[in-house]
């Protein structure tokens, strides 16, 4: 078993409520800061929350995480809806199935 | 399709045919495979969904308060209030296969101070409270939703994969090894014939 910590990337607004929850925030200002922090942030924690917004940015960088169990990295609603969460699941779900079988009804 | 570049002899033939049944076996346990993958996969995605759905919820009005909360109090304040937690966030993280593929499993341990919140009552809103406790409340469901959301994906890849392995069994090795199996074995017939007919003619010679 191994210890790992929890970090959370995004715009600061969204990520002080969850600094005084307990999860290490991390705050970036554009694409090319958050890339770089998430490269460090990789290294050490297990668990990062990265807000939708910045997820949707670095859609490709994000694959480098899919190779592996860890980190984790979870991309968080950060108040603007920005329908990340639908699209990753169909996306996943063409790739895997072919098939939609939650959207269509 | 193409068939095998070998030289029709019996050896090659019994190596062909223990091929193929191997490649037959091989088939028919990644066939398996895949469709149990599948059906991990869609429990997964439903639930997948469902958590995402409640998280984008709760995450929302929590932020929706904590704005309020912003608008209230000057930003340096909050800052500093919030920038010292005092709850000790931790996960245990260990990994468990869903046929074969790893996937994470992971679990929040929480150290806690006394109090709740990191700040003087006076310095803060009551907003800002509330909203770190919606937070708070929600983490383990957000924890789940990482698990589960990385395991959608470490899926997919692994079911894409496997399809295509079966495919090109099913496609390729299955009939190459099938047509050069059985060109062997007309050759052979053919020689076979071909002996009895010289053996029938050297008799007749002699009588």
């Amino acid at each position: 078993m191994m210890q790992g910590k929890m970090a959370i990337v995004g715009n600061a607004e969204t990520i002080t409520v969850f600094k005084a929850a307990g999860v290490d925030a991390f705050p970036v200002s554009d694409e090319k800061s958050a890339r770089e922090t998430l490269r460090k942030v990789a290294r050490d924690y297990s668990v990062i929350f990265l807000t939708e917004d910045y997820a949707l940015m670095l859609k490709e960088f994000l694959k480098r995480f899919d190779e592996e169990a860890y980190p984790v990295v979870l991309p968080v609603p950060s108040g603007k809806d920005t329908g990340y969460g639908e699209s990753f699941l169909k996306s996943a779900m063409e790739r895997a199935l072919g098939v939609d079988i939650l959207f269509n009804d | 399709m193409a068939r095998l570049n070998v030289n029709p002899t019996r050896m090659e033939l019994k190596k062909l045919k223990a091929r193929l049944s191997t490649a037959t076996r091989g088939h028919k346990l990644l066939k398996d495979k895949s469709d149990e993958m599948v059906r991990r996969f869609t429990v997964l995605l439903k639930e997948d969904k469902r958590l995402r759905g409640e998280v984008e919820e709760g995450l929302s009005s929590a932020l929706r308060q904590f704005a309020v909360a912003g608008a209230l109090t000057p930003s340096y304040v909050q800052e500093t209030a919030f920038s010292m937690p005092t709850v000790a966030l931790g996960t245990e993280c260990e990994t468990e296969s869903i046929m074969g593929v790893d996937v994470p499993k992971i679990r929040l341990s929480m150290q806690q101070a006394q109090s709740r919140l990191p700040y003087a009552y006076s310095e803060i809103t009551s907003e800002a409270d509330g909203s770190v406790e919606m937070v708070s409340a929600l983490l383990p469901k957000l924890i789940r939703l990482a698990e589960v959301e990385k395991a959608v994906r470490l899926l997919a890849d692994e079911i894409e994969r496997n399809k295509r392995r079966v495919n090109a069994l099913e496609y390729v090795m299955i009939p190459q090894l099938e047509e050069t199996i059985k060109y062997i074995r007309d050759k052979l017939d053919e020689n076979e014939r071909a002996a009895i007919v010289r053996l029938m003619k050297v008799k007749s010679v002699k009588m």
